[in-house]
């Protein structure tokens, strides 16, 4: 059974009646010209928009058996724009990791980031890595990646590149990325497979 | 204690006077005021006199269906007028702002003229119809300003909204922080108006009662009775919508549905 399935998704007039199926361990590379819907289906599987039809299960379970909430803590969106939290960068971890989803896990450190440093201060890659960084140690099962790494320069490209690998083939959580770039050479070093879209 | 000086019409013709004479500067010193300063003098004798004769009719009628029915239809106007003041629109927000102005409003209401004051009969026209004004006039402006906050901050913040959306937020979670912003915008004005109230100018009802004739220091409780209620009922209007509206724009899955926001032109 795949961990990610999606039956029929369709939005008019992105797509129509598209399956989609996410194996754990996998790293699929979404790819398409710009303004064909990719960004709008990440969203929808994770229930930030509606589909006009179709069906997403996680593990079997079909979305709407889910809270919303719950559904999304599990399959989690990262936003291309990095869109950045007020207040300090450990504010930002903290507004996130005091929600009731979150059972009460305590935020952990920023490191190399300077927890006081204000987010709005940060770099486009700054802003970009804890936004990676936080959807990460908040444990989902999938991850949908908006050209979530854009701005990071290479090493640090690199670096969360290693980290996704390590943390998608963890073998006490089934686990898996769905990641839409543009960016070929990325996709071929982190992808276990490459998707045409639609 | 006297009881008021009665004013007729010769007495507000002399009145009158003062804004002939400010029409005459006007042609004097060609401002272009005159025109709009005499229809504005003339529009608004002719409503207070309208309110006047509404008044009495009611004040009158000594029937509760007549004075209730008044009162719920000045709280729905009140709360479609605190609609009419923003500048951005969602299906239902009427329906949510007239509900909150009527609940609030006739709560504030009915537990200050029968809990503290003790009005005889409950349905007294002469003390519910002004006190209710007096709690729809202020609450109808928190109310306004509340959902003009509420609605800009959900469509302004929805990308920081969204993430927390992401993360597992609930609705409620997630539009925490617009809500609080908009419950403590609408507040401002009756909190600005309670700290200066008596110090910058008399208070509108303890001057009316004063020249009605009343002790300074019974039109002085009355006033704080009548601050204390337009709080409250500024209060529960204003927190009634700003977190009524986050319903209006999340759908039922708790998505943010930003597109349901129209802004008016102008």
């Amino acid at each position: 059974m795949s961990l990610l399935q999606g039956r029929d998704l369709s939005r008019s007039p992105w797509f129509d009646g598209l399956d989609l199926d996410l194996e754990q361990g996998e790293i699929v590379f979404l790819h398409g010209p710009t303004g064909s819907g990719k960004t709008l289906l990440l969203r929808a599987l994770a229930d930030l928009d509606p589909f006009d039809r179709g069906t997403v299960s996680l593990a079997g379970q079909p979305s709407q058996a889910h809270e919303p909430w719950e559904w999304r803590s599990r399959v989690l969106y990262v936003h291309q724009g990095a869109p950045r939290l007020a207040g300090t960068v450990q504010e930002s971890l903290e507004a996130v990791f005091s929600l009731a989803s979150q059972g009460g896990k305590s935020a952990p450190s920023p490191a190399p980031l300077d927890p006081t440093a204000r987010v709005d201060r940060l770099s486009g890659g700054e802003a970009q890595g804890l936004a990676l960084h936080r959807a990460l140690w908040t444990s989902p099962s999938v991850l949908l990646l908006d050209e979530a790494t854009s701005a990071l320069d290479p090493s640090a490209s690199t670096a969360i590149e290693t980290e996704l690998k390590a943390w998608v083939t963890d073998s006490d959580h089934p686990r898996a990325v769905l990641w839409v770039s543009h960016d070929e050479a990325l996709a071929r070093r982190a992808g276990t497979r490459r998707v045409a879209f639609p | 204690m006297t009881g008021p000086l009665e004013l007729g019409a010769e007495e507000l013709g002399l009145a009158a006077l003062l804004v002939l004479g400010n029409a005459a500067l006007s042609l004097a010193f060609r401002l272009g005021l005159a025109r709009r300063l005499l229809l504005a003098t003339v529009r608004s004798v002719a409503q207070l006199l309208l309110l006047g004769f509404a008044l009495k009719w009611i004040f009158a009628s000594g029937s509760p269906t007549v004075i209730v029915g008044v009162m719920v239809f000045m709280a729905l106007l009140a709360g479609f007028e605190a609609v009419r003041r923003t500048s951005r629109r969602v299906r239902g927000l009427h329906a949510v702002a007239m509900g909150v102005m009527l609940v609030s409003s006739l709560a504030i209401t009915i537990y200050g003229t029968q809990f503290v004051i003790g009005v005889e009969p409950w349905y007294e026209a002469r003390y519910l119809i002004p006190i209710l004004g007096m709690i729809l006039g202020n609450t109808l402006n928190g109310i306004s300003l509340g959902l003009e906050t509420v609605l800009e901050g959900l469509d302004r913040d929805r990308d920081r909204i969204e993430v927390l959306l992401a993360h597992g937020a609930t609705r409620a979670e997630a539009s925490r922080e617009v809500v609080r912003r908009a419950a403590r915008m609408g507040m401002i004005p009756v909190i600005n108006m309670l700290i200066a109230a008596g110090l910058i100018s008399i208070p509108g009802m303890m001057t009316g009662q004063m020249l009605a004739g009343s002790d300074p220091l019974t039109a002085a409780s009355y006033q704080i009775f009548i601050l204390l209620c337009i709080a409250g009922g500024v209060a529960i209007g204003v927190g009634g919508v700003v977190l009524a509206c986050p319903r209006l724009v999340f759908d039922e899955r708790d998505r943010l549905r930003v597109e349901r926001i129209r802004t008016l032109s102008g």
